[in-house]
């Protein structure tokens, strides 16, 4: 049940939202989609779920088309939030699910279950339109998933969402993937990406400019950031070749140096100076990566 | 065909159970029965705000004029007596003022010997008991005068009888007289013809509009990109158009079905009444045929229009907007058929009964009041038929496009757009 984009393209008029996109999406994997406000994901997800049709290039699933014959295995959950606003909790999730396919039955015994876990039964009666963002945006999860659907598309889950239920819900996405669901989603905050995905791929106005495993992609970037915390002032590592950028705080520095052996350097210079409290070579985050690369395409 | 039926019955049901529409039916329901026992109803307040018969005072020169007055009044049922005064006319005006009298009639006689008259009264609104009087003393004058003239009191009476006015249709196939509708069926049919007319025109813009905002509404609350990645939009447009019209139904059914009842029950009363103005008992089973027929033939015509508009718009409240050419076609059609309804044979009628978004009204129009060769309403029905086909299929083109566009403009240009989203380039 490989989930497959070979050179999709997709134009409206002169404009070209999606650029030649080839994309693999291995079946039970999360599968993360990076990019800037108008990098074309939205566009990709509705060319995925056969709202729109590509202008090139084709998208297949398990070898097959999609198309409405496939909806019942499919779950969405769109960037903009979309429920019935004066329908209560249980008819309108009872509905959605009869939509994918479920029979009544089914779809209130899941209902009740998904409304447990995510701590919100005593919503069962209520107006959509009379919950809080927070509520709402967990029912609009459950429509998503309610169905138990193959292949599950994220389309920014956890804007608007505090802490606790940022994890309440990533929690609920990790389960579904170890049962055996694939898992595409989309989000501006590189740090769940970080937490969830094995792959990614990130888009620039249409084009990929970032794709593959999570953890080639931070080593093959190269770039590690170094954090310094020294008793004596330090201020003379800019000048260190190979030293890129540099933040200087109370407790002492944070720079990106351009690979392992500048930290080596950067050791040298140090010792004898005085007392080294820290010296601590990290891995760069995915929020670098994105910004720079982001930042390239601009420029 | 499963998801159809969802859609299908989520918007019947959901339509159903709303307020707003069981409101509507209720106070339409009360409309009609009030409508119905509108004669009871006056008479009740009639009787209570008039508990005494009135009385006008008559000064009147010539007592014998007084004496026929007050006879004729008897005779001819009004709710008010005469009584004669010999008190002065500023006497007797200033009764009327401390409402002992209704009103001062003075008679005078003229110079030829004729009566004449003026009423006094302090309530210009009542005007029946005035209307009734002049009508009253102008018989009087006539017999006074004619009987100057030495006429026959039969030679009179002959001169207001009125003349014998009949009308009868010629057939236009020659002498075989069958196909000829009579008055009373013609009459009959025009009530008929009416009715539908009407309701038609009223189901067009209540229930048209009722998808277009439904599908509005869908787009507004952004519910309509789960539903359409849930089953095909097309689907989901004709179950919507079917939805609401199963629902379109059973209110007309309600309506007409209660309307039907009262007017059985009051039949009696009614004699003469609404069942010989609208001549129920006289219409043939082929024109309640071809009212079914052509009403949900122009049920799906506009329904379908609606749908694709109110797939264009993003915003509720736009739906008024967009359906405007809609309605305006509808009024075009309901206008046509009015000026129809007194002419049936006419050149424009005919034409406008095989241009498809005005022949559920005219062609119906026709078939009903007119015996035309039944090719001829086929031939219509095809018409009509074909269009709707052929606009269900583009709609449903525009719909899938209209349905993922989110915009500020409200104008046919966006028709342009949607087919653009809704195609493979």
């Amino acid at each position: 049940m490989t989930l497959i984009l070979e050179n999709v393209s997709k134009k409206f008029g002169s404009f070209t939202a999606v650029d030649q996109l080839s994309l693999e999406i291995q079946e039970n994997s999360i599968f993360g989609f990076l990019g800037a406000n108008g990098a074309g994901k939205t566009t990709t997800f509705r060319m995925i779920l056969h709202l729109i049709d590509p202008t090139n290039g084709s998208i297949t699933w398990d070898k097959d088309k999609i198309d409405y014959r496939k909806s019942d295995l499919i779950g969405y959950l769109p960037e903009e939030r979309g429920l019935y606003p004066k329908l209560k909790v249980r008819d309108q999730l009872v509905y959605l699910g009869k939509l994918r396919g479920m029979t009544k039955k089914d779809a209130q015994k899941e209902l009740n279950t998904w409304l447990d876990r995510l701590k919100v039964p005593h919503y069962l009666d209520k107006k959509v339109e009379d919950l809080s963002k927070g509520n709402q945006q967990k029912i609009q999860f459950i429509s998503a998933v309610i169905h138990k659907p193959k292949l599950l598309i994220l389309d920014e889950p956890f804007s608007g969402l505090d802490p606790v239920n940022v994890e309440m819900l990533k929690s609920a996405v990790e389960d579904l993937k170890n049962e055996g669901t694939t898992i595409v989603f989309s989000s501006h905050r590189m740090e769940h990406v970080e937490q969830l995905c094995e792959n990614l791929c990130m888009l620039q106005t249409g084009k990929r400019i970032l794709h593959g495993n999570l953890r080639e992609i931070k080593r093959s970037y190269g770039k590690k950031n170094l954090r310094i915390e020294t008793d004596f002032d330090i201020n003379f590592v800019k000048q260190i070749p190979g030293v890129l950028k540099v933040q200087t705080y109370s407790w002492g520095i944070d720079c990106q140096i351009e690979n392992e052996a500048v930290s080596q350097k950067i050791l040298e210079q140090l010792t004898g100076k005085g007392f080294i409290r820290k010296f601590e070579l990290e891995e760069p985050s995915l929020n670098d990566i994105f910004i720079e690369k982001a930042g390239e395409s601009y420029e | 065909m499963n998801k159809f039926m969802t859609v299908f019955l989520h918007t019947f049901l959901s339509k159903l159970k709303a307020k707003s529409f069981l409101i509507t039916t209720v106070l339409f329901l009360l409309f009609i029965f009030i409508a119905a026992n509108i004669s009871s109803i006056t008479s009740l307040f009639d009787s209570e705000g008039e508990p005494e018969e009135q009385t006008v005072a008559v000064i009147s020169e010539d007592q014998t004029i007084f004496e026929q007055l007050s006879e004729r009044l008897e005779i001819g049922e009004s709710n008010f007596q005469v009584d004669a005064v010999d008190t002065s006319l500023d006497m007797a005006k200033e009764s009327v003022t401390e409402g002992a009298y209704l009103g001062v009639l003075h008679i005078t006689m003229s110079n030829e010997g004729l009566p004449e008259a003026t009423y006094y009264t302090d309530d210009m609104m009542s005007m029946t008991a005035e209307a009734k009087l002049s009508q009253e003393l102008e018989q009087i004058k006539i017999a006074m005068a004619t009987n100057q003239a030495g006429l026959d009191q039969e030679i009179i009476s002959s001169i207001y009888e009125p003349m014998e006015f009949n009308t009868e249709q010629i057939a236009a196939g020659g002498t075989d007289g069958g196909s000829i509708k009579t008055e009373e069926e013609l009459s009959g049919a025009r009530g008929l013809v009416y009715v539908i007319l009407f309701l038609l025109y009223f189901a067009v813009i209540s229930y048209g509009n009722m998808i277009a905002t439904d599908i509005a509404n869908e787009k507004t609350s952004r519910v309509m990109e789960i539903l359409i990645s849930s089953s095909s939009p097309v689907n989901q447009m004709f179950a919507k158009i079917l939805g609401v019209g199963l629902l379109g139904l059973t209110q007309m059914a309600l309506f007409l079905g209660v309307g039907y009842l009262i007017l059985v029950q009051k039949q009696e009363e009614l004699v003469g009444g609404f069942f010989e103005v609208f001549g129920l008992s006289e219409i043939s089973i082929s024109t309640f045929i071809y009212a079914i027929i052509f009403f949900l033939l122009g049920y799906f015509l506009y329904a379908t229009m609606a749908a694709v508009l109110g797939s264009l718009v993003s915003r509720t409240e736009d739906v008024q907007q967009m359906m405007m050419p809609v309605i305006l076609l509808i009024v075009a059609a309901f206008m046509i058929s009015m000026i129809g309804l007194s002419n049936p044979g006419s050149q424009f009628v005919t034409i406008s009964s095989y241009i498809p978004f005005f022949s559920p009204m005219t062609m119906f129009l026709r078939a009903g009041m007119l015996d035309i060769p039944i090719w001829e309403i086929g031939l219509s029905i095809l018409i009509l038929i074909v269009t709707i086909i052929g606009m269900a299929l583009i709609g449903a083109r525009i719909y899938r496009g209209g349905v993922l566009m989110y915009g500020s403009s409200t104008s046919l240009k966006d028709i342009k757009k949607a087919l653009q989203l809704s195609k493979k380039e």
